[in-house]
């Protein structure tokens, strides 16, 4: 073992290696868990058919399903039923593949079904120095645990089933320090809009980031999960967090948290997972939480976010004409004028959910604001629970009685109108506050428009009816 | 996966940055299990009007654009999701190249691994191509030669590009990877033995 100093990055990454990189081929890379969902996999499992090959490590292997599914009522039955016969045919395969090919699944409406990215950190399946691997970009999620985390494509899918395995280029790595603390109001959705404001939708791209720093230690775990599911918005496949007590007190007696000795020989080996002293990243970015504000989004890519008492750049402010002309045809999708303010802007949608902001903590934070309020007029809000676990808890909780008597929607877990696939979807022309990750164009819905913000933020224009400072319905 | 052959092609020119993978092929399209049609719904929301009309003006519904092999577009191109979708809607179209002056990660190893080259090029030779297009729109021709890692301009002069050396051979003798990867077996095995697995996924249902 070299006695260099070592970023955190490196440390998983070497503990991963079956074979280093050459200068002809990449780097065989180990994968630990692998997360399955209905949308990335079926031509995976096409492939190791084609092929007659198997699944190698079923058992560190596990499907939900989260993209396509619908989050309307149950049933009579307590089904959750599937109108859109595409996506059930999808369902469908997925049960299939993962019967034939002996892979646990949580299906639609089951006890821990939900979003991918919820249900592995929820199980205790989500640990420090772990390799993870999805057919999902926000698969950098994980990396809030100190987990090398990373999404892959629908080939790759198939690399690791069949060999549980994948081949890689060592990345660069980058830090993302955020000093200082967040004040009332603020949270981590506003830190992570914030970065990928100032380094922009590329300026991650080829890198692992780690965030340091007082403002991120001070975070909690579902907080960390929020800033690290969103590295890819920024272009890192990946983001990380060296793992702390706040880390092992969240995972400790989860269903597959290590118990007894076994417990104490993980904390003990998680503890050394974090960057030496004089260990070098090819990049550092600086952030002062103390006088950050609550951020939103105005365009039509994440990069394009601002603090919600700005108003929107202009033209002349751009250095290229790309990124002029960028502007210009995001703010015409948006139906914006440059140098507009977005507080007072009506609102028709608001949604609470996505993998970035559905854990239990965020729907606690909406929860604070909907108390004793009600939804304004003319504004559909939706709250989806990102699992079935953090749908039972908030139901026990409260919370959901909160968010009905204020007149938002309670639904059934999944990815909803994050993804606009499922049925859950913005119509032409509609303007949501969301507290999901991309504000693409259509992404919420062809003609949707978009504006990303924290659960505070999305809670507080809930109530008003417009974009709303949320320190203003807190203070 | 077919053997690359060097070959010209025109090309058609999508001079916006940071087009993501929605925009390529949006996420009600990936409701599919296999990849096939996927072609007819790529850049669907800029090709299409909410009837389902095609949209006049978009590059990709002009005449010349049938027969197009390469895509000429802004920077960053393939950012945000890792539907590998997105290099299956541009190969079921017909593109065998994109040419970018950067790509996001997860789209360039997607595009990769299914023959789609993603060919950095320098911004000046970027703003060549779309000055070379506006003259006479999807007439101008590239030459893309993997083998020495070049593409040939309109005016003749030849640029090198560059790719890692693992993709180029996979690519240009059309293999997969996972051939590769499951050569390795015994090291992976060898592996496993020496280090017990971190979790097991068994039983949780």
């Amino acid at each position: 073992m070299s006695s260099a100093p070592q970023t955190l990055f490196e440390k998983i990454w070497n503990r991963h290696m079956v074979r280093p990189e050459t200068p002809l081929t990449p780097a065989i890379l180990y994968i630990d868990l692998h997360l399955v969902h209905e949308v990335t996999s079926p031509q995976a499992f096409s492939e190791l058919r084609q092929r007659g090959l198997n699944v190698r490590r079923p058992e560190q292997t596990i499907a939900t399903m989260d993209h396509s599914t619908p989050t309307t009522p149950r049933d009579a039955n307590g089904i959750i039923p599937v109108q859109d016969v595409q996506a059930q045919a999808q369902l469908t395969q997925l049960e299939t593949n993962c019967r034939d090919f002996g892979i646990p699944l949580f299906a639609l409406g089951t006890e821990n079904q939900g979003i991918v990215h919820v249900i592995g950190p929820e199980q205790g399946l989500t640990q420090p120095g772990m390799t993870i691997v999805c057919g999902d970009s926000h698969t950098s999620t994980h990396g809030a645990f100190g987990a090398l985390a990373f999404g892959i494509g629908t080939s790759e899918v198939g690399h690791v089933l069949a060999t549980q395995c994948l081949l890689q280029s060592k990345p660069k790595t980058m830090e993302i320090r955020v000093n200082g603390r967040l004040t009332p109001g603020v949270s981590a959705k506003d830190i992570i809009l914030a970065i990928i404001a100032k380094i922009g939708v590329g300026g991650g791209t080829g890198y692992v980031v780690e965030y340091t720093g007082e403002a991120i230690r001070a975070l909690s775990m579902e907080e960390r999960m929020t800033i690290c599911n969103m590295s890819i918005e920024g272009g890192a496949r990946a983001g990380l967090i060296a793992p702390d007590d706040v880390t092992f007190n969240y995972i400790k007696g989860r269903p597959r948290a290590p118990q007894g000795a076994d417990w104490d020989a993980a904390v003990a080996d998680w503890s050394t997972l974090k960057t030496d002293p004089g260990a070098k990243y090819d990049a550092v970015v600086e952030l002062d939480a103390n006088t950050l504000v609550p951020m939103i989004t105005y365009g039509t890519n994440p990069g394009m976010g601002m603090a919600i008492t700005a108003t929107v750049p202009t033209v002349s402010d751009m250095h290229d004409d790309q990124s002029k002309a960028g502007l210009e045809k995001a703010l015409k999708y948006m139906d914006l004028q440059q140098g507009q303010s977005l507080l007072g802007k009506k609102v028709d949608v608001v949604f609470i959910g996505s993998c970035t902001n559905s854990r239990i903590s965020d729907l606690r934070l909406a929860a604070e604001v909907f108390k004793n309020r009600k939804v304004a007029d003319g504004v559909r809000v939706m709250v989806v629970p990102g699992s079935q676990q953090v749908k039972k808890q908030a139901e026990q909780e409260g919370l959901a009685d909160i968010f009905r008597q204020a007149g938002a929607e309670w639904r059934e877990a999944g990815c909803s109108m994050c993804i606009a696939m499922n049925g859950d979807q913005l119509s032409p022309g509609q303007y949501a506050v969301s507290t999901s990750n991309r504000n693409f164009e259509g992404r919420q819905g062809k003609g949707g428009r978009t504006f990303l913000a924290s659960p505070l933020t999305a809670a507080a224009s809930a109530i008003k009816g417009v974009v709303s400072d949320p320190r203003e319905i807190l203070s | 996966m077919d053997k690359f052959v060097p070959y010209q092609a025109r090309y058609a020119v999508l001079p916006v940055e940071n087009v993501d993978t929605d925009q390529i092929i949006p996420a009600r399209f990936l409701k599919t299990t296999n990849k096939a049609g996927l072609g007819d719904s790529l850049f669907a929301d800029w090709r299409y009007d909410n009837d389902g009309n095609p949209n006049p003006d978009f590059v990709l519904n002009q005449p010349f654009a049938k027969g197009v092999e390469v895509l000429v577009a802004g920077n960053n191109f393939g950012c945000g999701s890792s539907r590998e979708h997105a290099p299956w809607a541009l190969q079921g179209f017909g593109f065998k190249a994109v040419l970018s002056t950067y790509f996001a990660d997860i789209f360039q190893n997607n595009a990769l691994k299914n023959g789609v080259l993603p060919i950095v090029i320098p911004e000046n030779v970027y703003n060549y191509l779309v000055e070379e297009d506006a003259k006479n729109p999807g007439h101008a021709t590239v030459s893309v030669d993997l083998e020495n890692q070049s593409i040939t301009l309109p005016d003749g002069e030849s640029i090198n590009f560059p790719i890692e050396p693992f993709a180029k051979y996979c690519v240009l003798n059309g293999v997969d990877q996972l051939g590769f990867l499951a050569s390795a077996d015994a090291d992976v095995s060898q592996f496993e033995t020496a280090r017990a697995p971190r979790v097991n996924t068994m039983g949780l249902i």
